[in-house]
């Protein structure tokens, strides 16, 4: 395989292009992703590529643009869904939620609907408190959905990959703060299948499980705590649902402690699943110390800057958390 | 169009075989044979007959919630549709769907909908599959005068035009949305002018009229076929029936229900077709029976079909 160094959003954009060039059954629907090149330019020069006929831009229409692709779907195409902003996806939720995702179930299993939807969630641009949100576990929590958080351009293209060749409905959330996040990327097509577990980092003393923005935040931290001695393991799940939980609790009987790192509003997050994992488990009679949650404080996104970057976990609070759960007992 | 002898058996098959599979519908749940909730379509068997009559086989429907008149007309097997009533195995959907999600899928009926306006934005993702497919096929898209008001009909609108797919979107304005009167806010004729501001001709019928129905859903059908784009059609009827089965039915003036009893779209049929010789009284009769037999093969069908099995209750959530 030839790697090289490509952008978050670059690798976004090369899973789509890769895929389109194999299968004429997918196509790109969302607003503003044409000439425009998408808000945050993930489909820029698409539309020079593929045309208008697989470049679909619309007016503003959420519910259209996700019910497009549910319909075409049903047809055995393979849309890809862009919603601007992920705060958007409450406009688009009624043909996600009730159609979408039970289509195939109270359908007797008659029917399919492959397709992805792309959006980016979280904070950090500046956008406020309806352009920022971390809506992910919503869906996760629906029965017939797959909730995809890629943190790195090599899961974002692989794991882009094998959620438009899924045969279900794929929420795939990328974040705003690492489009332009660089990394290692083959040129080549690859995989990454859902449901398996990356550990990003390998230690003995602290397992912390971290989502999208958080794993850089958590890898970076872990740096920081292994110059004072302590030696972090950092997972990202990568999907959320299906979700790796064996790579978890085996990390967990390892180490003992248990730090989740998480942007979303920290009551009813997905943090509070991952504990359930853990308290159901074989590890929980491994632990040495109460599981803690480090999460998006419970308010909207705030605008000022200072408190929008206090709304939501930053590399020293991970840090401070982790040297207290290092010294903590039951 | 000429109305021939075949064609006016196929259509008042189609209508007496609704009319008859709703009253047992209806007959069973009294009976708590059918769970939960049915939404019968008894007045209304022109408005899905008509429409439908115009199809080709391989055309495309979505339905809604007052569906089973849709499914039946599109060709789905009674049986199975009686026995997905009764939430049985041998359903359409194995009895996990129920009334309001009867899809078959096979038989391009492409599901029920238990939202109002839900099948409006599916039908611009049919109509864009059919075009980049480049095949010459059709979707009508079913939906209430009840999701006029909903921002689904009104981002579908736009969409299909933009796009100019082969859709056909036809409201069934049977004048209430459950107790809102849409009829005593609008005239069909005001709702189709609506087809006008997003770029698509708008047309109201008399939707007890098969006829009718089954000839402007034809000229839109043509127009769709031949890259003409997307139409809006109004048909105009009556729900006879309340609304569902937790209606009392308290809104309406029980004098409009019997006005629309004696415009009802089959006692129509029946006497066009015989003032003007196509059938004979006896060939009516015979159909009225062949539709009350097959409704009654579907119901012993149903009552008889084994219940799903509860070991497969997780089966289906998610393809392979």
């Amino acid at each position: 395989m030839t790697t090289r160094e490509i952008r978050y959003l670059e690798a976004v954009r090369e899973a789509m292009i890769q895929e389109m060039e194999q299968d004429e059954t997918i196509f790109l629907i969302g607003e503003d992703i044409g000439a425009y090149g998408g808000a945050f330019q993930v489909t820029h020069g698409m539309m020079e590529k593929f045309g208008p006929e697989r470049i679909l831009d619309t007016p503003i229409t959420e519910m259209g643009i996700t019910g497009a692709a549910v319909g075409s779907a049903m047809l055995s195409m393979r849309p890809i869904a862009e919603i601007m902003f992920m705060d958007f996806v409450t406009l688009a939720s009624e043909q996600l939620v009730n159609q979408a995702a039970k289509i195939r179930f109270m359908f007797g299993g008659n029917a399919t609907v492959p397709m992805v939807l792309r959006t980016p969630a979280g904070s950090g641009v500046g956008g406020s408190a309806q352009h920022s949100q971390s809506l992910e576990n919503w869906f996760v929590h629906i029965p017939g959905l797959k909730v995809v958080m890629p943190s790195t351009p090599y899961d974002a293209k692989g794991l882009l990959i094998a959620s438009i060749r899924d045969d279900n409905p794929v929420v795939y959330v990328e974040h705003k703060l690492l489009y332009k996040m660089k990394g290692a990327v083959p040129e080549e097509s690859y995989t990454i299948p859902l449901g398996s577990a990356d550990v990003k980092r390998e230690g003995r003393d602290l397992t912390i499980v971290a989502t999208s923005i958080m794993v850089k935040r958590s890898l970076d931290a872990a740096e920081q705590l292994a110059a004072e001695g302590i030696e972090v393991e950092v997972i990202d799940p990568r999907t959320l649902k299906p979700l790796d939980t064996e790579t978890i609790i085996q990390s967990v009987i390892k180490s003992g402690r248990l730090l989740i790192v998480h942007e979303a509003a920290k009551t009813g997050g997905f943090g509070s699943e991952i504990c359930s994992v853990i308290a159901e488990s074989e590890a929980f009679g491994y632990l040495d110390a109460p599981i803690v949650r480090l999460a998006g404080r419970d308010i909207p996104i705030p605008y000022n800057r200072n408190l929008e970057y206090h709304a939501v976990p930053q590399v020293e609070d991970i840090v401070e958390k982790a040297c207290d759960l290092v010294k903590a007992r039951i | 169009m000429k109305l021939t002898k075949k064609l006016a058996k196929n259509l008042l098959k189609k209508m007496c075989l609704i009319r008859a599979f709703e009253e047992q519908a209806d007959k069973s749940y009294m009976e708590g044979k059918v769970h939960g909730t049915i939404h019968v379509s008894i007045g209304q068997e022109a408005s899905s007959v008509g429409s439908i009559s115009a199809l080709n086989p391989d055309d495309y429907i979505l339905s809604t919630h007052r569906g089973h008149g849709h499914s039946l007309a599109k060709g789905a097997d009674p049986k199975l549709m009686m026995a997905e009533l009764f939430g049985k195995e041998a359903g359409y959907c194995h009895g996990r769907g129920g009334s309001m999600h009867i899809a078959d899928i096979a038989g391009g009926n492409l599901g029920a909908n238990g939202v109002v306006g839900g099948g409006n934005p599916m039908a611009v993702g049919v109509g864009l599959a059919i075009k980049m497919r480049k095949q010459n096929q059709v979707v009508l898209c079913f939906f209430g005068d009840g999701a006029f008001a909903n921002g689904a009909f009104h981002e579908s609108m736009q969409l299909v035009v933009r796009f100019e797919l082969p859709v056909i979107y036809i409201c069934e304005n049977n004048q209430y949305a459950m107790s809102f009167p849409t009829g005593d806010e609008k005239t069909s004729e005001q709702l189709a002018e609506s087809g006008e501001y997003y770029g698509m001709p708008g047309i109201a019928v008399d939707g007890n009229d098969v006829l009718a129905v089954r000839k402007v859903v034809q000229e839109a059908v043509d127009r769709a076929r031949t890259g003409d784009g997307p139409s809006l059609i109004i048909t105009d009827t009556y729900r006879r029936k309340a609304h569902s089965r937790s209606d009392r039915d308290a809104y309406r003036d029980k004098k409009e229900v019997k006005e629309w009893e004696a415009k009802d779209p089959i006692l129509r049929f029946k006497k066009l077709v015989t003032d003007d010789d196509l059938l004979t009284e006896e060939e009516i009769d015979n159909i009225a029976q062949q539709a009350n037999t097959s409704v009654e093969e579907a119901r012993l069908f149903a009552e008889e079909a084994p219940e799903p099995a509860l070991e497969t209750i997780e089966d289906g959530v998610y393809a392979p």
